[in-house]
This record gives C-alpha cells, structure tokens and sequence, in this order.
C-alpha cells in the first residue's frame, strides 16, 4: 500500500504514551503473571465454544503460539500459530480458534484445515486493544482440545482511529495477491501467502467532527482450496490487521490451481487463483519431514 | 531650596533605575517559555527529546513564530494549552502585534494542542487540506491519551480545525514579509506542510526533519524519501526541524535522516525478497542504528512494521 494506517500509532505523545503505560497502566490491566486458566472472559468463551469439553491448557506439543511479547505496533500484531505434527488422514488438526482475552471482541476467529492441509499452521497479524492473554486453541480430529497461550503487551489496537484516505483505501480494497513461497514438491506440504488489500475496520474509532463511528467494514471468510479441495478456511473479523495477511500450507500432488475467495462485511467477493507445478518428489519419501 | 529638591529627584531617579534594572534582572528566573531568535523576527523554541509526561508537560516538538510589520504567524502550538499560552506570552513579550495566522504543519498532538490558547486571536488557523480530516478522526483518541498521560496538565487543550486549508502552495503576507506554505506527498503524515520564510531563507521542514530524534513514519516510507529528494534541491539558507536542535546543520541532518529512512528501505525489501516474515524483519533490521537516535527503542520497531507493511505490496 502506499499509504499506512496506524492505529496507536498517532504520534509521538500516543505511541509514546502506550509505551510509557508499560510502567504505568490502569489497575484492571492483565498482567503476564495472572494464571491464564483463571481469567472470566475465556472461561466463558470455553464454556459456551466446547460445553465442558478439556482443554489441555499443554498443547505446545501439538500447536505452537508464537507472539512479540511487546507489540511494537498494536494494530499489526505479526503472530505464527505453529502445527507440531503434519496433517495425515488418521491424525490431523482440523479446526484452530484464536481468542485474545481482552480484545472489544475476543473471539478473533477460527481456520480449518483439512489432511490436504499439509500443516495446520497459520501465521497472520492481528489487532490488539490492550495486554492480554491470547490464546490458540487447537481440535484433532479425534475431538481433542488443546490450547497455547502467550501474553502480549499492546494497547489501543482496536479503537484507535483509522487510517488515512478512508474513501481511498475502501475504494482500492479486494486486490489479492495468492502466492507459492518457493517451489512446490510434490506430496511436500508448501507454504503459501495471501494478501488481501482491505481497511479491515474495527468500526471503533470515533471521528470528532461527524460524532460518528466509521462503520466496520472487514473481511469475514476466506476459502483457499488447491485442485478443487479445500485446505483452509478461515472465519475472522476485525481482530484481523488493515490488509490481512495469512500464510498457511498444502500438499500439491500434481499440478493444479491453488485458489482463495474472500468474502467482506459488505458480501463483496474477491478472488485470487495461482498455477503451482511442483517438480517431483526425491526417491524414498513416504513420509514428510518436517 | 532648588538645589536640594533637584539632588533629591537625583536621587529618586537613582533608585528608581536601580529598582527596574534589579527587576529586569530578577524576570528570567521566573523561568519563561525560552525562545531563541535565529534570525531577525523569527523565533524558535525547543521542545524536550522525548514522549510527553508530567515531568515536561508535554512540551516536545518545536515551535515558534514569524513577526512581520502587520502581524505575526505562530508555527505550532505545542502539546497542550498551557504551553499555547506560553507561547503567546513569549510572543507578547516581543512584540505587541497580533497574531493573524496559527500555522499547523501536521496533526500529531504535540504540534496542534496548544491552538486554543489563541482562540481570541481570531486567527486563521491554517493547515494542510488534508489536515481537517486526520484531525478528526484522530481527536477522540489523542485527548483520551493526552489526559491519562498528563492529567490536569492536559486541561484546556483541544483540537481547533484549520480556517485555511493549503493544498499545494499559498502565500501568506505579515507585512513586508511573505511566507510561503507547501505541502507534500505523504511522508511523516499524509498531512504534512512546511513553511518557508523569505526574509531570512528560513525552511522550517517541522516533521519533515527529524534531528538526533528518531524519525517516525506515520504515513509513507517511500513517499518521505521522494520528499527528501525534493526538499534537498530546495537550498534553504538554515532549516528548523520538528525535533531535535534549532541549528541543525545542513545538509548533514538531512543525510542522517535519509540514511535511517533509506536504510530501512533496503533491508526491508531484501527481507521481504528473502521471504522473512514481519516479525523476523522486526526482530533483526536496523539495530546497529540504535546508538544514532534517541527514543530508538521507543519508535523503530514500529517504523519497521510500518516500512513492511508498505512495502510488501509494492511489484
């Protein structure tokens, strides 16, 4: 873009003052020493998302969070979601929910994945409002639940105001941008990228002269499929950075077409589509290293 | 009888000059809002190296302001309206001409806040046609951070919209002495304007230059360094950036700035050519420039996150 939009990020005495509040922030702030099992917001969230299934609070050894533990910019928080094991027909990970405790809405949204997934990993930037716990939860397709969780210091990432050139940035959105990252190997579990141009509003930010707040506007599903089949699917909101950006994997076993369709708040659709050729497999894998 | 009533007006006199030179004296501890004169009738202050807190009540960016024979333009009013008020005084205390323009080269709040300290003025407040529109939509969120940062430091402040908007060049006359107003394409804000006084070849670039102070990217990387370009072949007699020492020496501040800027272009498209991701970028580029900027670790990991979210859409 040529443009950026920052949203804590107003300037010197905003950005600064967010990282002066690193010393002194309000007395409800979480802090990274709350015991994440405790906190109100996420038990409810459990509750009514698994209805008293376990979650296993351990589950870096199957899914893997990664996050700066200080946001160097609130609005663009950079995170990896991390699988441990690769997709196999018989032990897969097939749905990933993300929830960031103290976000205006928490549940910032969920990818599924399929065995064509290759790996169901998920790296993409989000928005965060202040510290918080944020938490990936992963289901097996056995039904099991487990959960990584890290603690993130950022502040104002939802509510801050948009960014410049509004009219031109809603004007401009739905570019899409769906690429390989490197070459493909056939039955070799490949990482993509897909960029999407889009404001993603939070429809938070309140604008002084109008009294009003910029309507949210953000993309809400993303379908990416390769030859036909699905290998991810993501359902996500306004937690989602200005210009969403998702890398994840999938298997190309022969040439094919990878595809991605995005659908907005404003059930405007776009769409993206690349030609992937992997070369052949090397002799004597059956199994993907990883 | 005459003699003696002359030795006592003598007297009287005396002590009566003694009296006003010790007050004259006694004035500058009363600790005024200080203001240098870099050149005749046009006036700086420098604000603190640092994010606004109680300690220097938000005083941050520089400030100043250009007396004509008609009247005189204030450039930036600081970070609250107890410093605007300060920096009225300064100027009354220079001159008894009105304020006829309030100049606001960007919107951040360190550089606006003050403008309701010359309300009664009725100055035009004057800015970049741009300006109006970041102003308001930042407002709710600079005023909510301005009075949990400095509490009752912050009362009176509030953002007053420029009256005369620029969108390109303008001329503004203060009486034998003209100033010439320039906006840019979007580099530190996509509201940026400089002024640039005639009279004593003065470019005051505000934002656009940040000396010994980390430059902050609040609008576009590439679009700042074009800027650079351009402002390079403008040969200004002297420049006063927003931050950072009144004589900055140039055009060796300008090359320090474009260095940091430029540098972060470089390494950012390499990662980003190299199929890094945000974070390693962020975790990695520009370290070594630590030494050379204060509040570094305040800013660069975020002009990082900036420079590659730009970027990473560019063919």
């Amino acid at each position: 873009m040529t443009t950026i939009r920052q949203a804590a990020l107003a300037g010197w005495l905003a950005a600064g003052a967010a990282m002066a509040a690193l010393a002194a922030h309000p007395a409800y702030a979480a802090q990274p020493d709350d015991d994440p099992s405790k906190v109100a917001r996420w038990l409810d969230f459990k509750e009514g998302m698994f209805k008293g299934r376990p979650v296993d609070a351990r589950g870096d050894a199957v899914i893997r969070l990664e996050a700066p533990a200080r946001a160097a910019d609130a609005a663009v928080v950079p995170i990896s979601i991390a699988a441990q094991f690769p997709q196999t027909p018989s032990h897969y990970i097939r749905k990933i929910y993300l929830f960031i405790d103290e976000n205006p809405e928490p549940y910032a949204g969920s990818f599924e994945f399929t065995p064509e997934s290759g790996l169901a990993s998920i790296e993409t930037r989000v928005r965060v409002e202040d510290y918080t716990f944020m938490r990936a939860i992963a289901e097996t397709n056995d039904g099991r639940l487990y959960s990584s969780v890290r603690f993130v210091k950022a502040s104002g990432g939802c509510s801050a105001p948009a960014g410049k050139d509004d009219a031109a940035a809603e004007a401009s959105a739905g570019s899409v941008r769906l690429t390989p990252e490197g070459q493909a190997v056939a039955g070799r579990p490949q990482l993509a990228q897909l960029m999407v141009r889009h404001p993603n509003r939070t429809g938070m930010a309140m604008n002084q002269i109008t009294r009003n707040y910029a309507t949210a506007y953000f993309i809400r599903k993303v379908t990416v499929s390769y030859a036909d089949k699905p290998v991810m699917i993501a359902d996500v909101n306004f937690s989602i950075s200005e210009n969403p950006n998702f890398r994840f994997y999938f298997v190309p076993r022969t040439s094919g077409e990878l595809k991605a369709h995005v659908e907005d708040t404003k059930n405007r659709k776009f769409d993206g589509a690349v030609a992937v050729n992997p070369q052949p497999a090397a002799q004597q894998t059956s199994s993907t290293k990883l | 009888m005459t003699r003696s009533v002359g030795r006592v007006r003598r007297v009287h006199f005396a002590l009566a000059a003694i009296l006003l030179v010790s007050a004259m004296r006694a004035a500058p501890a009363a600790a005024p809002f200080a203001v240098t004169e870099l050149a005749p009738g046009l006036y700086a202050h420098r604000g603190h190296d640092d994010v606004a807190t109680p300690a220097n009540r938000g005083d941050i960016a520089n400030v100043g302001f250009v007396v004509g024979t008609r009247c005189v333009a204030v450039i930036d009013t600081g970070g609250t309206a107890e410093e605007g008020r300060a920096l009225r005084a300064a100027i009354r205390a220079v001159t008894p001409l009105p304020v006829c323009y309030v100049i606001n080269t960007h919107m951040h709040p360190d550089h606006i806040l003050g403008n309701a300290a010359f309300r009664d003025d009725h100055p035009q407040f004057v800015g970049s046609a741009t300006l109006p529109e970041a102003e308001a939509s930042h407002a709710d969120s600079y005023l909510r951070v301005l009075r949990r940062e400095l509490g009752a430091i912050a009362d009176g402040s509030e953002i007053i919209a420029p009256t005369l908007l620029v969108d390109g060049t303008a001329t503004l006359d203060l009486g034998g002495r003209q100033l010439t107003l320039r906006t840019w394409k979007t580099a530190h804000t996509n509201n940026d304007l400089t002024v640039y006084d005639e009279k004593s070849g003065t470019l005051w670039l505000a934002d656009l230059l940040f000396v010994e102070c980390i430059p902050v990217i609040d609008g576009s990387l590439v679009g700042w360094l074009a800027d650079i370009a351009a402002i390079r072949q403008m040969k200004p007699r002297r420049v006063v950036p927003g931050h950072g020492p009144l004589d900055a020496p140039w055009p060796a501040s300008l090359d320090a700035e474009e260095a940091y800027l430029a540098g972060l272009a470089r390494d950012v498209r390499a990662a980003i050519r190299r199929g890094e991701t945000m974070q390693q970028a962020i975790d990695t580029i520009g370290l070594d420039q630590r030494d050379k900027w204060r509040l570094f670790d305040i800013y660069h990991r975020r002009n990082v996150t900036a420079a590659y979210a730009e970027l990473e859409w560019e063919q």
